[in-house]
């Protein structure tokens, strides 16, 4: 089957690849682009370890079909950090010890990002809702909430 | 160093030094690794829950454009059945036929062959084009059918009283005469409970890529929670000596005791060097799901007498576990950790390990101790109300002690049971009112916790900084609590210190991550070498200062002239020693390789207020609060996350978490959306108490703190149904067509 030509924009910068008509977008990221931040959970769009932004809206890379990419903004964790200052989630979840042993945390943060952009102050509910599609097998959740909830207290401060 | 109240780092929640990798999608795990040529494997699995295997056909497969390689059990080091090759907590027996079926096809998702090709999606074609005669034989998946007189036989070799059987093994604890104590008792409960199947759930599939050079020079990088375990296991399946080995911990996203052994690494090692190319293999969700852990289902049988003032005066109990397809089901766990919080002077705790037609089991945090706890801490609730107590005091008044003899042998050394009881009576928690179908339930819960060996190498660089090296992976921040000791030592800012975890070529033997081990064991051994390095700083110290070497102490991250000494000489830090290494006698650094002993058990006591929608059968946890003894905090965050961690796998077993079998022994639910396990709207805060009583036999005063948290949660849950419901559910999990239904 033939490759399809991609033109798309992945963290602000422009990118060409070529993949076959069934390929995920997140098969491409971690096998042809080197973006292995998204992880590979389920495969079903279950876990959220792949969260990645399309157009600003929070989906599933194992879902997507990497062909869809074209002409769309792709934001994922790679872009999250600008250079070496980590965004402020990034920095919370180091400071509020938010994760244990990582796998999830890519995700998490993609889909924490996403809520606070476009609700700068959830509730406790509204944070474990917006994330219930992110699976965390080993916090509990208990320090990613707290994480997320004093981020959006302190970027609201300083706006 | 026993750590007080005047520690710099320890106790502090400093940043791990993993961390910034692991917030920017940096960290390398097993699944994130690539090599130039590499090819891709997948394995064949059995369709079948139990069938003898006639024959295997791979030239198809082999035929086919782009397959590099296959392999099958032929390709495979055998252990014969009649014997054993004990490795740790393993058998190499069953251990080569779980990674690859060898006479029978024990489980569906049970390996039949490996291809390596140059694409996933070849490789998956020519699994296809593998050809296996099947004997299709009658399958046994649940304890009940397993051990019934007409069950189907899963090993010839297995006898049980003479007979051919399931039943693979037993163990048995005695203490006292439970029948006198029973006819002693004012109170006797008995009960039957089940519990299902729960896999360990981590996030991570397994995942690993093997080079192998021409010379056979051997690499794997790999998850797991032991590059030990990995370079053995590999190396005895492989015959490819161990020093040819050399296997590299990836970051590790998750393993509760799912990934302390192997299941890919010898089958990817063998097709690499068959094929000559780097071979990676990630198992999908369903893969992990049908063929690897979980941890065992279980029947019990529980039987508690007490006196009117709450004296347990007998405690017995019969748990059969389910082992899968082949022997090895956690029953120490069950019939040694049920009964172990409490002083009680007649115990009789008997376990059966029951082969099935299931995945075989893997560890599972505090493997077969909440599968006792469960119906124990169920029948103790019980009890209490019977003779009207409340089910914390009951559990005081029974509290085991130091100097207690548990039933399952030990005399405990200093422990904070009692100590968990007590903050659980006086925490607001126990007090706050409770609304309509709302409940609360209390249990408690033991775990042994382990020591054995581990490695360390502390180096000072050039430039006076400090680079830590041990052998566990680190699976929940053991890399940050490390830092906090060795800077606490060494009297400098934690951040001039990078800990990492070596593979099996640059660092001592070290066992692997389980048992609660990590940070008692790497403690000792980075204790150790710290101290091997203070040594030497004093004496490079006192050689500059041509003083005596014992005139000379470590304080504040600099030597110091002490004694008659004191204040002749400006005290010279870690950087200006550091400097003149080289002139004054060379490198500085210190290793340990050594076989710690001396860990002590764990106890947890956990709170749990539920709420029961009526409508929907739903159970929703309110509020929680875990009280454990933790030893001594080395890092607060990372301990609370233990617990808290440990709390939410428990919600799960205990409200929704089950393997669902179809009529045909197929699982039935093998992904995240019908095997649910608690997501971020499940759940409430989980506050967690730790108290520390410091283990005497631990420079910081380290216990384990990872396992004791799962162990009490199923009965609080449960109890705390009851409490709202007036209904106690005998079986888990207590899922919303199973609540309604009881409604």
């Amino acid at each position: 089957m033939a490759k399809i030509h991609v033109s798309t924009t992945i963290n602000g910068e422009p990118e060409e690849f070529l993949c076959a008509p069934d390929e995920t977008m997140l098969d491409v990221m971690r096998n042809g682009l080197g973006l292995t931040g998204a992880k590979e959970g389920c495969g079903s769009g279950d876990c959220g370890a792949c969260s990645i932004t399309l157009d600003g809206t929070l989906v599933c890379a194992c879902l997507m079909l990497a062909a869809e990419a074209e002409g769309a903004e792709i934001g994922t964790i790679e872009g999250m950090a600008e250079g070496e200052a980590l965004h402020p989630l990034q920095q919370k979840f180091l400071e509020m010890a938010a994760l244990q042993c990582g796998i999830c945390t890519p995700g998490m943060l993609v889909a924490a990002k996403s809520l606070l952009d476009e609700n700068p102050d959830p509730t406790e509910t509204e944070v474990r809702f917006w994330l219930a599609g992110n699976l965390c097998r080993c916090t509990g959740y208990d320090k990613i909430v707290r994480a997320v909830l004093d981020t959006a207290q302190d970027l609201r401060e300083t706006a | 160093m026993m750590s007080d109240g005047e520690n710099k780092w320890i106790g502090e929640r400093t940043i791990r030094p993993d961390g910034a990798d692991k917030v920017t999608g940096r960290a390398a795990f097993a699944a994130d690794t690539a090599m130039p040529g590499m090819i891709w494997g997948k394995v064949l699995r059995s369709p079948h829950p139990h069938a003898a295997i006639r024959g295997i056909d791979t030239s198809k497969a082999e035929a086919l454009p782009g397959v590099k390689a296959v392999v099958t059990a032929a390709d495979i080091v055998d252990f014969p059945f009649d014997t054993p090759v004990p490795l740790g907590i393993q058998d190499m027996r069953w251990m080569c036929r779980n990674v690859m079926a060898r006479e029978k096809a024990l489980f569906h998702g049970h390996p039949i062959a490996a291809v390596a090709a140059t694409s996933e999606a070849i490789a998956a074609e020519a699994c296809a084009l593998v050809e296996v005669d099947y004997e299709i034989l009658p399958w046994a998946i649940e304890i009940e059918d397993a051990i019934k007189p007409d069950a189907p036989i899963l090993h010839d070799f297995v006898k049980f009283d003479g007979k051919p059987s399931n039943i693979s093994g037993k163990l048995e604890h005695v203490k006292g005469d439970v029948e006198d104590g029973f006819n002693e008792a004012d109170v006797v409960i008995e009960r039957d409970f089940t519990t299902r199947p729960v896999h360990q759930g981590y996030i991570e599939p397994h995942a690993c890529l093997v080079s192998v050079a021409a010379d056979g020079q051997t690499t794997i990088w790999s998850s797991s929670q032991g590059q030990f375990m990995v370079r053995a296991m590999t190396s005895m399946l492989t015959r490819i000596p161990q020093s040819k080995i050399r296997a590299i911990p990836a970051e590790i996203g998750g393993g509760f005791g799912g990934k302390t052994i192997i299941y890919l690494e010898p089958l990817a090692t063998i097709l690499a060097k068959k094929s000559g190319r780097p071979v990676k293999m990630v198992m999908t969700r369903e893969e992990v799901m049908r063929a690897t852990g979980p941890t065992s289902g279980s029947k019990s049988t529980v039987k508690i007498g007490a006196k009117r003032d709450g004296t347990i005066i007998a405690a017995e109990g019969t748990f059969y576990l389910q082992a899968g397809g082949l022997p090895g089901s956690p029953i120490r766990g069950a019939t040694a950790c049920a009964f172990a919080p409490y002083d009680i002077p007649n115990v009789h705790s008997l376990g059966y390990d029951v082969v099935c037609n299931r995945s075989k089991v893997a560890a599972y945090r505090a493997p077969g101790a909440p599968i006792g706890a469960f119906p124990v801490e169920c029948v103790l609730d019980e009890v209490a109300e019977a003779i009207g107590m409340d089910p914390l005091e009951l559990r005081l008044k029974n509290a085991a002690k130091e100097g207690t003899k548990a039933a399952h042998g030990p005399v405990y050394p200093v422990m904070g049971y009692a100590e968990t009881v007590e903050a659980a009576l006086a925490h607001p928690h126990s007090k706050a009112p409770l609304g309509k179908h709302q409940g609360r339930g209390v249990a408690s819960g033991f775990w042994f916790n382990a020591a054995g060996e581990s490695s360390a190498q502390v180096n000072v660089t050039e430039d006076g900084n400090v680079v830590v090296t041990t052998g566990h992976p680190d699976i929940g921040g053991s890399r940050a609590s490390i830092a906090n000791i060795t800077a606490e030592l060494l009297g400098i800012d934690y951040k001039r210190i990078s800990v990492l975890i070596g593979d099996t070529a640059t660092i001592g033997f070290s066992n692997l991550t389980g048992g609660s081990r990590v940070l008692f064991s790497s403690g000792i051994a980075v204790t150790e070498s710290t101290g091997k390095v203070i040594d030497t700083l004093r004496a490079r110290a006192a050689k500059i200062w041509e003083i005596d070497v014992d005139a000379v102490i470590w304080e504040d991250g600099e030597a110091r002239p002490a004694g008659d000494n004191a204040g002749k000489f400006d005290p010279l830090t870690l950087e200006e020693l550091a400097a003149k290494a080289n002139a004054m006698g060379g490198p500085i650094g210190g290793g340990a390789q050594l076989n710690t002993v001396g860990a002590a058990g764990g106890f947890a006591t956990h709170v749990c207020d539920v709420e029961v929608d009526i409508d929907l059968g739903i159970v929703r946890v309110l509020r929680y609060t875990s009280f454990q003894d933790v030893g001594r905090a080395v890092h607060p965050d990372y301990v609370e996350g233990q617990m808290q961690g440990g709390v939410a796998q428990g919600v799960g077993w205990a409200l929704n978490e089950e393997y669902i079998y179809d009529k045909d022994g197929k699982v039935d639910n093998p992904g995240f959306l019908d095997y649910r396990m608690p997501v971020c709207s499940d759940l409430p805060m989980l506050d967690a108490v730790m108290i520390e009583i410091p283990n005497p036999l631990h420079p910081q005063g380290v216990r384990g703190v990872g396992e004791a948290p799962l162990v009490p949660a199923l009965a609080a849950v449960s109890n705390a149904v009851y409490n709202a419901l007036g209904i106690r559910f005998d079986s888990l999990p207590m899922s919303p067509p199973k609540v309604l239904e009881a409604l």
